[in-house]
């Protein structure tokens, strides 16, 4: 309904209803780029729940997020619940990532890495192969639903729907072993977390990257707000060349007399021929020429459209490019070693080796030690006095492991696990408990002693195990 | 009433004028209240058809959703129950069917199906039926033993020790658990002038008193009346329950709790030499599966050690 034409409704909607984007299909340099970061993204999203990887415990598939078990397995690395803050440092780094990024090129990541972007520019790809360019489409827009429009927007949201679906279903196959899942999923037997995950997915998937777009970046996106202030005058933008675009009479079509770079010169307008290309090829459909705007993804599409133009003219390329704002005002190329960029750097690689450093430093095995606090000593019949503790020990390793438990710091201690074991197996990747009894003469001399649990392993697969107690006599 | 002029563009007011300029909007509700409100009514139709909902008489509608669990029948039979939606019927289907039910019954399958030494050398059998026995101890023992095992002393035995009155073995244990126990000491009838020289003497089996000359041979003449129960040299007997009095454990005279005072000790053992001892422990086999007795018996024996 157009509320423009109903007299009850405010003259300024709060809303403004969305006009629909229809970029234009372009080639070039940065195409070519972000086709093959799809490609790159897509691949591994795609494939890599499907990768197999023969592990002696736990599942057979190279990356999985195993919730019951409570393991994230990475190929060789496999994540404990102890080891979460490794999230943790993944996440700063990260962001640390993107602020390095972001200080030197601008807002790359929105315009080649970005979900949002891949998946948006996918679906346009598949409204452009069902529907036809630019000028096909929006004449299909215009027109009433007729058979024709209904047939061709049917197919191009069954597709989305086929696209969003399997991004749905590859996403929720990476937390359950991926065939199996898949099997379980059609015949339907999965979990129901399983149709949950996967149908959120398919509609968010769907509504983001099929209906929202670059709404899900203007409005929604809380990079868009923060990502500027992370700009300076020497960071790379993509950028229109307003001095040699405009020249001092401004931008003019060509017509005669104005048909080559001479005669323009001549009457001071400048290289821009306003042939709206750069703004017709536009993700976010804004006009790059009036300046840095918000709603700019620097995805780069309106500089290969506009060195498509110039090189057609035999004009130099460049009116559009990635400058830094000094560059277009001074015509001074970018220190690309400024403090910025090296802090950023900086804590981007102490990020990376603090988290590598974090990887190969988990601790292999752990354990716990608890005293049972009730009763927290006993006498025994033989007047000795006895303490014991809950042993816990977690094997992080995929082989089983052995230890031999000692005990220091209580004179004549004798130290006994209840069920006789003569060492404390683990299996692989698992974890125990045992009560273990110590019993040592009662000593008059004090209430209570520090002692120290140490837990050897027998084939030295680990570094032995310590863990400070303490036993109370009385 | 006067109609303000309205211009195109402008928002409807309901006519109404006060004070001459105030002017009321007439603006629609929001369509995305509308419209949440309009879902909200087909959510409670959906949820009177599926839960229960609606009271008439002494009776509700029971809904179409129903959870299904089985129980055991006076006749020992299982029969599977429908009942509509509750959170009680919930609650027993989550008893039975959940995973974890699953996981547990799996786990109480083992045990049952392993005798005691195959337990024991089965470091998960045994973690297993020692947090079992753990909980079991807790909701039917821990009120006359505390919560570990640790006992009063006159009142309920310590179980955290490594003396067993009748018996140390697991049979013993699981026999005594289900059956009960009667604990007695009759009341001597010892006279005034031995009954210190008797007390002095069982302190000494222990090494809490020495004794000497006459008095020691007095008070191990007077010992003869409880040697039928205690042993010749006190040394207790599993059979009748009588404990062993050349330990360090004390478990009714309260000898520890006098410190280095011998006629505190002395007093203490008069007391129960002239009073006798009277305990009971109820029998629980009624109350507990075998399973469950068998690893309250594994729990309470491995509490203490050997």
């Amino acid at each position: 309904m157009a509320h423009h034409d109903d007299p009850s409704y405010p003259a300024d909607p709060l809303y403004q209803a969305r006009e629909p984007i229809h970029p234009k299909a372009i080639h070039g340099r940065f195409r070519r780029f972000k086709d093959l970061v799809l490609l790159l993204a897509y691949g591994v999203f795609f494939l890599l729940p499907w990768v197999r990887w023969e592990r002696s415990v736990g599942p057979d598939q190279a990356v999985m997020f195993d919730i019951p078990s409570r393991r994230y397995y990475l190929f060789d690395l496999v994540i404990h619940p102890q080891d979460m803050f490794l999230l943790a440092g993944f996440l700063i780094l990260a962001a640390w990532l993107l602020f390095f990024v972001t200080g030197l090129v601008g807002r790359a990541f929105c315009g080649y890495f970005c979900f949002q972007t891949l998946w948006t520019d996918v679906f346009m790809k598949v409204e452009a192969l069902v529907q036809g360019d630019r000028n096909k489409r929006m004449r299909l827009e215009k027109q009433p639903w007729n058979g024709e429009k209904i047939a061709k927007k049917g197919i191009t949201v069954a597709i989305w729907t086929l696209i969003a679906f399997w991004t749905g279903f590859t996403f929720t196959s990476y937390w359950a072993d991926a065939p199996q899942l898949f099997v379980n999923f059609f015949t339907l037997e999965a979990v129901g977390a399983a149709y949950i995950t996967t149908g959120i997915l398919t509609a968010t998937t769907l509504l983001a990257a099929g209906f929202a777009r670059e709404q899900v970046c203007i409005y929604m996106c809380p990079y868009a707000r923060f990502q500027s202030v992370m700009f300076d005058k020497e960071t790379l933008l993509v950028s229109y060349d307003a001095g040699r675009g405009e020249g001092e009479a401004g931008r003019q079509p060509l017509h005669k007399g104005l048909m080559t770079l001479e005669e323009r010169h001549a009457q001071g307008v400048g290289d821009c021929i306003d042939c709206n290309l750069c703004v017709q090829v536009c993700p976010t459909g804004i006009d790059i020429r009036d300046g840095l705007q918000l709603e700019c993804i620097s995805c780069g599409l309106c500089i290969d459209a506009c060195d498509q133009i110039m090189t057609k003219r035999g004009w130099p390329t460049g009116l559009i490019r990635y400058a830094s704002e000094q560059e277009l005002e001074t015509g001074e190329k970018p220190n690309l070693l400024k403090f910025r960029t090296i802090g950023y750097g900086l804590a981007t690689i102490a990020a990376t080796v603090l988290l590598l450093y974090g990887i190969f430093a988990r601790a292999p095995a752990d354990i716990s030690v608890e005293q049972v606090r009730q009763p927290l000593f006993t006498m025994l019949a033989s007047g000795d006095i006895q303490n014991n503790y809950n042993v816990k020990i977690n094997n992080k390793l995929q082989e089983p492991l052995a230890f031999d438990l000692t005990v220091v710091g209580l004179p004549d201690a004798r130290v006994s696990v209840v069920g006789d074991f003569e060492s404390l197996e683990l299996p692989a990747d698992g974890s125990r408990k045992y009560l273990v009894h110590v019993r040592a003469p009662s000593d008059a001399q004090v209430d209570r002693r520090e002692i120290q649990f140490i837990l050897t392993e027998e084939n030295g697969l680990v570094e032995p195990l310590e863990h400070d107690a303490s036993f109370v006599f009385r | 009433m006067s109609q303000p002029e309205n211009k195109k563009g402008q928002v409807e007011t309901t006519g109404h004028v006060w004070d001459g300029d105030l002017r009321e909007y007439n603006n629609p509700l929001p369509r995305w209240w509308l419209w949440a409100f309009y879902v909200t009514i087909v959510f409670s139709v959906v949820y009177w058809i599926l839960y229960p909902a609606w009271p008439y008489g002494d009776s509700y509608t029971k809904g179409i959703n129903t959870v299904e669990y089985t129980v055991e029948g006076e006749d020992g039979e299982e029969k599977t129950v429908s009942e509509h939606w509750n959170t009680r019927a919930l609650f027993t289907r989550d008893m039975q069917s959940s995973p974890s039910a699953l996981a547990q019954k799996e786990w109480v399958g083992k045990v049952e199906n392993m005798s005691f030494e195959e337990i024991e050398q089965d470091p998960d059998t045994l973690q297993f039926a020692m947090s079992m026995g753990n909980y079991t101890f807790g909701d039917y023992c821990a009120a006359c033993h505390g919560a570990g095992g640790q006992g009063k002393i006159g009142l309920f035995p310590n179980l955290a020790d490594n003396a067993w009155l009748y018996g140390s073995s697991y049979e013993t244990i699981v026999n005594k658990i289900n059956n009960g126990i009667q604990g007695m000491m009759p009341a001597q009838n010892v006279p005034e002038d031995t009954i210190d020289d008797l007390a002095k003497y069982v302190l000494s089996l222990s090494g809490n008193a020495e004794i000497s000359g006459e008095a020691a041979s007095r008070g191990k003449q007077a010992f003869a009346s409880c040697a039928g129960c205690h042993g010749a040299e006190g040394k207790g007997n599993e059979a009748m329950g009588a404990p062993n009095l050349a330990d360090a454990i004390w478990g009714v005279a309260d000898v520890p709790g006098c410190g280095d005072d011998t006629a505190c000790k002395v007093d203490e053992i008069k007391h129960v030499v002239n009073n006798g001892i009277q305990r009971q422990m109820p029998a629980f086999g009624d109350r507990l599966t075998e399973t469950q007795a068998r690893m309250l018996a594994i729990y309470v024996r491995q509490m203490g050690g050997n």
